[in-house]
């Protein structure tokens, strides 16, 4: 007996099969419209957040900001940002009526652990969208189950080009900013304090985050005339940086770029000047080190280290727009200090996500984000900000800052040099550190 | 059931059967019965009954096991990037890979044993994770995990159109489709992926059980026992441990290879020798060298990681509500290290119990319950004929 099996026939029985086998599953999943729609009387938000890692003091804070949104949207607290939006479709009764619940996850910075807990928000605690991250690595894996997934993921801090380029998706949100406007911004500063003709030396964490921005910074040094002498990878997981620090003196850089972050940015920067590197004449000039990537939480841990150090961030607790005032104090109020620029922008992201499902009147992702794409407002701490349509990627104002000579609190170690207006950050979408992404379709997971 | 004889072997993979296809309704009640954590079960099931062969058959004690895991990942996904989003090549593709870096691990460390050989699995494994990690980052993306995108080649699916990801596929019946059932107040979830993974984990078990019961399993025993006196009488015990090593190794492909069609992630972490640590603990948790111990001591750790680390403070001041108010917070602060970020701990003390009072492990805690139950069943009746079947019976247990 010959039995012949073709390709055409093989696939013709699989696709009968299937189509025999998801049938239940289609008369099952047509009682929802959407992935996860809130039926009862609350919605769940899933905070995905790291609470142990080289990140876990980002990941804190973000939670703090978190769990203050959700306060304010259930119209608790003072509603902080919430009265300077320039949006007021938000009135204090959680979003759409339904009251805001969420639930939190560890993503122990590791894009595994970071999937995995976003999928049993999603499966078991039926998460209608999924927000943070304080890496671009995790970010990037998370945002890609999202869109499998078919809920809309609000990235938090995630400062890579890939997030929003290379490897955007329909259904991912940021209002964070990245490699290339920290580059754009700070170029200028560098180029008025340092001059045009320096080598620069650069240390950089070796995942998606590092490689792009220092592929930014150096473009953007390298074209006012600076020299890259060098680009070393460091594992995420390093802690001892002073294998990494010894070469830099022998190499003839006199500018040290760290392209670390967090634990990371911490413990090489610390290593730097214990081994010298500042008091150091190289080329007949002083030794310097850029931190293009800044915050307050990592500028507290270094402490008088950071001294004089320039870098940029997306946003400041000293700024003193209304928005940034009524922030901080409802922060302060609750937690008894100023909150961190992760904070910042995972509260804006909450608040920004329940504005959008307003103004749409569905939670239905795809609703969601057209909301979203193209959105312009104002009130938020960053001056007017526009979501691009594009690659769903928030345009706004980035602030360069300096670690402060003197400072008065263990708060207050950075001051704003500069406030770089939008213009001169913003990038066309086909930018070549952009290319090679493709947004898609949204996907309600319907 | 557990006693796991010979002659019982097909009720055994029966009832083994029944107990995992029902997983949706059985663990529903335990808050563990959605798809993510189901799945999980049975893929670490399958890689604890692998690594289970090589360490309960033959005593070597790997330590580098989570190797052969990342390496199938990694392969699958770039089998759903090149060639097709269906998931048979890519197991195949998974399995094979990681047959062979373990056949050549194997062939170096089992030159050595004891605490040596565990050694050379450890320091072989943190290897390839650092190489996964940062030096191989062109194929494993790193730090960031390798992940499909829209535009790899995909040479045997049609040309995607739909501006989204394809999703991973046995022959066109989607891993991550599921199926929502209404039942007694809760929500069941039939997932299909569960299911293609439940039906690995039967087959698994199924070879594993007559890996055990062959000539084959009882020369790996006899390595366990005393490999000196084996080479002495003039067997050579090398390609009988070799052979194991890279079944095992093959297995945990296998659960890798199915960890990237449930998830279309690979990240060098799950290479790491935490992981590797993991495989060992649920082993020995349920119990080395029996049948279905390891998928015990799988499930547990799992249920504990996914499970027990969400409950927070919340949900014991809601469990105790009942109690007076003071009494109620001393309650939930006593239980509070216990649980949330404290499972670890939980875990660590339920450990050291089970290998202090239960060297057998779970399993062993349940052989005693059962014949404990049928000696109280049978001293009513008191005749001399139950005594004695008791006692062969337990005298049967020991040589498993």
């Amino acid at each position: 007996m010959s039995k012949q099996f073709t390709r055409r026939g093989v696939l013709k029985t699989g696709a009968a099969v299937s189509a025999g086998l998801a049938m239940p599953t289609i008369f099952t999943s047509s009682a929802s419209a959407y992935m996860n729609e809130p039926k009862g009387a609350t919605v769940t938000l899933g905070f995905n957040v790291p609470q142990s890692g080289p990140y876990a003091d980002e990941g804190a804070d973000e939670l703090r900001a978190y769990k203050l949104a959700v306060e304010h949207l259930n119209g608790g607290g003072d509603g902080g940002m919430m009265k300077t939006f320039s949006s007021k479709a938000l009135k204090g009764n959680g979003i759409l009526g339904k009251k805001v619940a969420y639930v939190t996850g560890d993503t122990q910075t590791k894009s595994d652990a970071a999937r995995a807990s976003a999928k049993s928000m999603i499966e078991k605690d039926g998460a209608v969208m999924i927000t943070g991250g304080s890496s671009s690595g995790v970010a990037i894996a998370v945002q890609g189950l999202c869109q499998e997934a078919g809920v809309i993921f609000m990235a938090g801090l995630t400062h890579s080009n890939d997030t929003t380029g290379k490897d955007k998706k329909a259904n991912g949100f940021r209002h964070f900013f990245n490699g290339q406007m920290s580059a754009s911004a700070l170029a200028p500063v560098l180029e008025k304090n340092y001059g045009k003709d320096r080598k620069a030396y650069h240390l950089t964490a070796d995942y998606t985050w590092g490689w792009t921005q220092q592929k930014s910074i150096a473009a953007a040094t390298e074209a006012m005339g600076w020299q890259t002498v060098k680009n070393v990878l460091t594992p995420l997981a390093t802690t001892d940086f002073s294998s990494y620090i010894a070469p830099v003196l022998n190499s003839g850089a006199d500018v040290l770029v760290l392209n670390h972050y967090g634990g990371n940015m911490i413990n090489s920067l610390t290593s730097a000047v214990q081994f010298g590197l500042r008091d150091k004449q190289v080329n007949g000039k002083n030794f310097e080190i850029v931190v293009p990537l800044y915050s307050r939480l990592m500028a507290r841990g270094a402490g008088k280290n950071v001294k004089g150090i320039f870098g940029s961030t997306n946003w400041h607790w000293s700024l003193s727009d209304e928005g940034s005032k009524a922030f901080v104090k409802s922060f302060g109020e609750k937690y008894g200090f100023p909150p961190s620029q992760a904070a910042h922008t995972c509260y804006c992201q909450t608040l920004l996500y329940a504005d959008a499902v307003e103004r749409a009147g569905t939670f239905n992702p795809c609703g969601v984000a057209e909301a979203l794409e193209g959105f312009k407002f104002d009130g938020l701490g960053n001056g007017p900000v526009e979501y691009r349509k594009e690659d769903h990627q928030c345009f706004k104002d980035v602030i360069v800052v300096k670690g402060k000579e003197k400072p008065t609190s263990q708060f207050d170690v950075l001051e704003v040099v500069e406030v770089t207006p939008r213009a001169q950050v913003e990038y066309p979408v086909d930018h070549p550190m952009f290319a090679g992404g493709n947004l898609g379709k949204c996907n309600s997971g319907a | 059931m557990f006693s796991e004889t010979r002659k019982n072997d097909h009720l055994l993979l029966l009832l083994f059967a029944i107990v995992t296809l029902a997983g949706p309704i059985l663990l529903a009640p335990l808050g563990a019965g959605y798809p993510d954590l189901l799945q999980r079960f049975c893929i670490f099931g399958i890689f604890a009954i692998g690594f289970n062969i090589l360490f309960g058959l033959t005593g070597y004690l790997s330590f580098g096991h989570a190797a052969f895991l990342g390496v199938g990942s990694y392969s699958a996904v770039w089998m759903f990037k090149l060639l097709t989003m269906n998931v048979i090549p890519a197991l195949i593709l998974a399995v094979l890979i990681a047959g062979l870096f373990s056949l050549l691990i194997g062939y170096i460390s089992l030159r050595r044993s004891g605490i040596y050989f565990s050694i050379l699995t450890l320091a072989f494994a943190q290897m390839s994770f650092s190489l996964a990690y940062s030096v191989l980052t062109p194929i494993t993306n790193g730090e960031t995990g390798l992940q499909l995108s829209l535009k790899d080649p995909r040479i045997l699916d049609a040309t995607n159109t739909s501006g989204s990801l394809p999703s991973t596929n046995l022959f066109g019946l989607t891993m991550n489709s599921t199926a929502k059932v209404d039942f007694l107040g809760m929500t069941l979830q039939f997932n299909i992926g569960f299911y293609f993974c439940a039906i690995m984990l039967i087959i698994a078990f199924y070879i594993s059980m007559r890996i055990f019961r062959s000539p084959f399993g009882l020369m790996l025993r006899a390595i366990k026992t005393n490999q000196t006196r084996l080479n002495y009488t003039g067997i050579n015990t090398r390609p009988y441990t070799l052979a194991a090593f890279v079944i095992s190794g093959m297995y945990a492909g296998l659960a890798g290879g199915l960890m990237a069609c449930t998830d279309p992630l690979a990240g060098a972490e799950r290479m790491q020798w935490t992981a590797s640590g993991e495989v060992v603990l649920m082993t020995i948790l349920g119990g080395a060298g029996t049948l279905l111990g390891p998928v015990l001591g799988a499930g547990f750790i799992k249920y504990f990681e996914n499970i027990f680390s969400k409950i927070n403070d919340n949900v014991l001041h809601n469990t105790f509500a009942f109690l007076p108010d003071g009494l109620e917070d001393f309650v939930v602060s006593i239980l509070h290290v216990f649980v949330g970020k404290g499972w670890h701990l939980t875990l660590g003390v339920l450990f050291m119990m089970v290998v202090i009072f239960l060297p057998g492990g779970l399993i062993e805690g349940a052989n005693r319950i059962l014949s404990w139950l049928r000696t109280r069943g049978k001293a009513g009746d008191n005749t001399a004929e139950s005594k004695e079947t008791t006692t062969t019976k337990t005298a049967v247990n020991p040589a498993e």
